[in-house]
This record gives C-alpha cells, sequence and structure tokens, in this order.
C-alpha cells in the first residue's frame, strides 16, 4: 500500500489555495468570495502541520496553525458583520453591483 | 529565579509602549463602557499616546532582541531604527486624533467614537509589531491586526452606502493578501524549519544562487506586504477605500500604516537577506532571491502608475490616494539602493511625507466641513474664499511635488542621492520624470482654488483660531525643513541601527 507522505499534503494544500483563488475571482456572491479566503488559509495551515510532522521542525508549525484559525475566525466575523451593513446599505450582496466609488 | 522567567521579564521591560498602548486600550473601551461620555474620548486617547511617546524616548537606545528563544534571536526586534518608526506612527496618531475632533464628516457617528478610538489604539499596537517583529508569524499577527482594526474603521460611517462599500473591497482585497502572504510564509517555513528572520538568515548562507522556490515565496509574501504599502500590481483597494472612508481614516491609512509596512520590508529583506555590509554601508546580498532588481521593478510600476492614473481624477481623495502611490514608488526606490544611504532616503522622506501629506488632508477635511464636497469643481475660487487655507494648500501641494524651498525638496533629494550614489542613474532619472508629471495634477487643484470663477455668488468663510493655529503647525515645519534640516539628518543618523548585521 502506498505510503501517505509530505507530498501528498502538499498537493492538496496546493489544490486547495487555487480553488480559493478561483472562489475569489470567479465568485459574485461577497458570502462565497469570503469561503474563497478560508480556503486560502486553509490550504497554508496544511502546509504548515504537514511541514511541521515530515520535517521534524518541532511544534512550532502546529502551533502557528492554531494562530492562523483564530484569526480566520475573527476575519470572518468582521467579514460578515460588513457584508450585513452592505446588504442593508445595497440591498445586494453582488460584488458586481456593488460599484458605487468611481471607476 | 529560573533563567527562562528572568528573560521573560526582561522582555516585558522591553515592550513598555506596547503595553501602555494597551492598558489605553482597555481603559478608553471601560471609559466608554461605563461613562458614555463622548467628550473626553479624545483627551484620554492623546494622553495615552503622549505617555507612550515619552516611553518610547526613554528605551530610545536599545539595541536587543524581546522574547528571546533558545538559539538567542527573539521574536521582536527594540532598535532605534524601530523606535524612529514608532515615533512616526505615534506623532501621526495625535494628529489624526486631533483631526477625529474636528472632523465634521463623523458627526453622525458621535455616540460610537468610543469603539473609533478603540480601534485606532488596536491599529497602533498592531503598527508596533509590525515595527518591530523579527518572527513571520508575528509579523503575519501584526499585519492582519492592523488589517482588521482598518476594515472596521473604513466602514465606520455605517449608513454611508460609501463607506461600507470601501469596507466590502478593503476585507476582500486585504484578506486574499494576507492569506497569499500566508501561504508563502507556510513554504517558507517548509524550506528552512524556522519562522524566525534572522535563524533563516544563517540557514540561507548555503543558497549560492537564486532558487525558484525562494522566487515564489518571496513574490507570495511581498503580496502581503505589497498590499499594506499600496504598490503595485497590489494597490487596487487604494484608490476606493481612500474615497469612501471617512478622510480622518484615510489620511491616516496613507502614512501610518504605510510607514509600517516599509519598515515590515526593510527589516525582512535586512535582517533575512543581507550577509554583510561593506565600508561604504552597501548590503552584501544572499543570492536566493534578486532583491534589488524585483524592488527596481516594482517601484518604477508603482509610481508611474500612481502618477498617471492621478492625472485624471476629479475626486481630490481619489487623486491623493494615487498621489499616495506615487510616493510608496518613490521610498521603494531607496529600499531597492539596498545600502545605509538608502535607507537614510527612506526615513527623511517619511518624516517629511507625514508632514506634508498629513497637511494636504487636513485642508480637505477643513473645505468638507465647510462646503461638504470633495469634488475638485467645488473647489473653484476657494483661495479667495479661505485665504489661508489656499496658501497652506499651495504649500503642501508644493512641498508633495518636491519643488524647493519646501521640506519635499529634501525628502526626494535624499533619495536621489542615495540613488546616484549608487550608479543606479536610470532609477533616478524615472524618478526625476514621475515628480514632472506629479506637477501637473497638484498644480491643477491650485488652479481649481485660484483661477477658477466660482458658479454662483459667495461669501468669505471664517476659521477658527485655534484651527488656523492647527493649519499653521503643519504649513511652517514644510517650510522650516525646506531650509533647514540638519536636525531631521542628525536624528536619522543616530537612528539608523538596525538589530543585526
Amino acid at each position: 500500500m502506498m505510503e501517505v507522505g509530505l507530498q501528498h499534503f502538499l498537493v492538496v494544500s496546493a489544490i486547495l489555495f487555487s480553488l480559493g483563488i478561483f472562489g475569489v475571482v470567479t465568485r459574485k456572491n461577497a458570502v462565497m468570495v469570503l469561503m474563497g479566503i478560508e480556503l486560502i488559509l486553509n490550504a497554508a495551515n496544511i502546509n504548515f502541520i504537514a511541514f511541521a510532522k515530515y520535517g521534524n521542525f518541532g511544534f512550532d508549525g502546529q502551533l502557528i496553525a492554531l494562530f492562523v484559525i483564530v484569526l480566520a475566525a475573527a476575519e470572518a466575523a468582521i467579514a460578515l458583520a460588513i457584508v450585513l451593513n452592505i446588504y442593508k446599505n445595497f440591498a445586494t450582496v453582488n460584488v458586481d453591483e456593488i460599484n458605487k466609488l468611481k471607476e | 529565579m529560573s533563567q527562562p522567567l528572568a528573560y521573560f521579564f526582561d522582555s516585558l521591560y522591553l515592550i513598555k509602549p506596547e503595553t501602555s498602548i494597551i492598558g489605553f486600550l482597555v481603559l478608553i473601551l471601560l471609559y466608554d463602557l461605563i461613562f458614555k461620555k463622548e467628550k473626553w474620548l479624545p483627551y484620554i486617547s492623546l494622553f495615552g499616546l503622549v505617555v507612550t511617546l515619552f516611553l518610547i524616548i526613554e528605551q530610545y537606545g536599545y539595541n536587543k532582541f524581546a522574547f528571546q528563544s533558545s538559539t538567542n534571536f527573539g521574536m521582536m526586534a527594540i532598535d532605534p531604527f524601530g523606535a524612529f518608526f514608532k515615533i512616526i506612527i505615534l506623532l501621526s496618531s495625535i494628529i489624526v486624533i486631533l483631526f477625529s475632533i474636528l472632523s465634521k464628516e463623523l458627526d453622525v457617528a458621535r455616540d460610537r467614537m468610543g469603539e473609533y478610538y478603540t480601534l485606532i489604539f488596536g491599529m497602533i499596537l498592531g503598527m508596533f509589531l509590525m515595527v518591530s517583529a523579527s518572527d513571520l508569524i508575528l509579523i503575519y499577527i501584526a499585519v492582519e491586526l492592523v488589517s482588521l482594526s482598518s476594515f472596521v474603521l473604513a466602514g465606520f460611517l455605517k449608513n454611508d452606502s460609501r463607506s461600507s462599500e470601501a469596507s466590502l473591497k478593503y476585507i476582500i482585497f486585504g484578506g486574499v493578501s494576507s492569506g497569499i502572504m500566508l501561504f508563502g510564509i507556510s513554504i517558507l517555513y517548509g524550506i528552512t524549519g524556522t519562522t524566525n528572520l534572522y535563524e533563516m538568515n544563517s540557514l540561507l548562507q548555503n543558497f549560492d544562487s537564486t532558487n525558484i522556490l525562494m522566487i515564489l515565496t518571496m513574490i507570495l509574501i511581498f503580496a502581503g506586504i505589497g498590499y499594506k504599502i499600496s504598490a503595485v500590481p497590489f494597490h487596487f483597494w487604494t484608490p476606493d477605500v481612500y474615497e469612501g472612508a471617512p478622510v480622518t481614516i484615510t489620511a491616516y491609512l496613507s502614512v501610518a500604516s504605510k510607514a509600517a509596512g516599509i519598515v515590515l520590508l526593510i527589516r525582512l529583506i535586512k535582517s533575512t537577506f543581507v550577509s554583510q555590509k561593506d565600508t561604504f554601508g552597501y548590503w552584501e546580498m544572499i543570492p536566493a532571491f534578486d532583491w534589488q532588481g524585483f524592488l527596481i521593478i516594482i517601484s518604477i510600476l508603482t509610481m508611474t502608475i500612481g502618477n498617471f492614473s492621478a492625472l485624471w481624477q476629479s475626486n481630490v481623495k481619489r487623486m491623493l490616494a494615487y498621489s499616495s502611490i506615487a510616493h510608496a514608488g518613490y521610498i521603494l526606490a531607496a529600499i531597492a539602493v539596498l545600502s545605509d544611504q538608502g535607507l537614510v532616503g527612506v526615513m527623511v522622506y517619511f518624516i517629511i511625507y507625514l508632514l506634508m501629506n498629513l497637511g494636504a488632508f487636513l485642508i480637505v477635511i477643513v473645505i468638507k466641513n465647510k462646503i461638504n464636497s470633495e469634488e475638485l469643481e467645488d473647489y473653484d475660487g476657494l483661495g479667495y474664499r479661505m485665504p489661508l487655507v489656499g496658501v497652506a494648500f499651495t504649500i503642501f501641494l508644493i512641498s508633495l511635488t518636491g519643488i524647493p524651498p519646501t521640506a519635499g525638496f529634501i525628502g526626494k533629494l535624499y533619495v536621489f542621492i542615495a540613488l546616484v550614489d549608487a550608479k543606479m542613474l536610470v532609477l533616478a532619472v524615472i524618478m526625476l520624470l514621475n515628480s514632472v508629471v506629479s506637477l501637473y495634477y497638484y498644480v491643477r487643484i491650485l488652479k481649481h482654488l485660484y483661477l477658477n470663477k466660482p458658479k454662483a455668488e459667495t461669501t468669505d468663510i471664517e476659521l477658527s483660531f485655534s484651527l488656523k493655529l492647527f493649519i499653521l503647525v503643519l504649513a511652517v515645519p514644510n517650510i522650516i525643513f525646506g531650509l533647514y534640516f540638519a536636525p531631521i539628518l542628525e536624528f536619522v543618523k543616530t537612528s539608523l541601527i538596525i538589530l543585526g548585521i
């Protein structure tokens, strides 16, 4: 049976990262864009933990992942509050229709 | 007492300014919660900033690590270079809090000002950490702390749709950029096995050529820093956020958080990629990544795109946003020299940029208070209706262009000297041409102030004495430092000590 190694984790994180960027660029709904950002952060988290485990770098990587989870939660809270406020002002959360500021 | 514990208490002693900021943050929050009196909040904030300023001046000469690990390197580098930029951040915070007292735009949110000052203090704390962080994870947390506070501040006028649009655009760009930076940090952690910049330095000495993985990583990390200093191609948020956010916050973002981002970049380059310094102060770089070439390209792009986009703006705040992108380009040009002389250029530039840019924003606030507009066509004939404002605005704009005898000239001069000494003549010429382009849009504001006839009958607009004094306090140094800049240079040269090589 094939052993799960560092490469597998890196491939998964690279795919997640690309999906995150893809989601941010293509999605029109602000909430979906924010989900793309979450994917990017979690891709980095997988990297940190995989490197910490397979590189024998101690526990630094896993600690960093915990910090990142907390920060991602804070960011999501603020982002959703802002989206809620956007909905109050514009009655839509479509990022393409929110363009009162000039080009 | 055991050894690690003693180190820990030493470190607490070293982060007194940060501790004071946290203390006042909590104080403001509690005061707002218990007394609900908006009137005294700005004065408590100002008092907190002055106390912090004294604490920084007290520990100005220190040059060591705080929170050391077993390897003799620490999480934070407390050095005069950091103290210099902390002073700049504090001065701009003091000025911005004074702006917030007089800005009429914030009147609709006066009952929520407790949150406003708390968030400003959160930003200051984040910027202090950014300035002294020497560990990638602390860098990321500090960048996020600044960003999260500024997202909310940009959308502080909740019922103003422009303000909320600014905050949405800001959080999408900010979230993506700092996420990309985090991904870069994770790869860098995989390459080196450490997050400390100084430990990385000794590990990277083994790289004897450029490495494709290193290039990718550094570009990813630069995405986060570039977004903070609004360098092209990470600048797209700048015009929209600067236009939509309250003027006070725009002024703050354009000076303080830009300063923190620049220091972050310098510290990353200096402590990670410099192998040694030669006798003339030029840095010998580890060949893992070609910082000089990269910074030259980014700097040329930033100043050119910033200046040319500013040419056809009709909103003054938006024009100042593009002008601040261009100024980031000039500062990046000075960093690209990669020498101590380049750093002198950066630091002199920042003192002067603080004066002239905040001055220009003060005038925008004053005019917005009186005529409730930021559109250039509404500025017609204002130079005659408000003589002092007109003269002061002229001084600030000429200073931003960099024409003698104003201080802006001295700032540009030191960047030029550094570029010419390093024989980077092409970059120097491009910067000179860019200054000429910038003259056009700065002078266009003056044309509206003095030469265009106002559309309707108008009367003179009176300013209060304290406001006149405030304008003069920012305008007069712009002339004085243009003629007598020895004290600035003296201060910069004594602050030019970065922990490490």
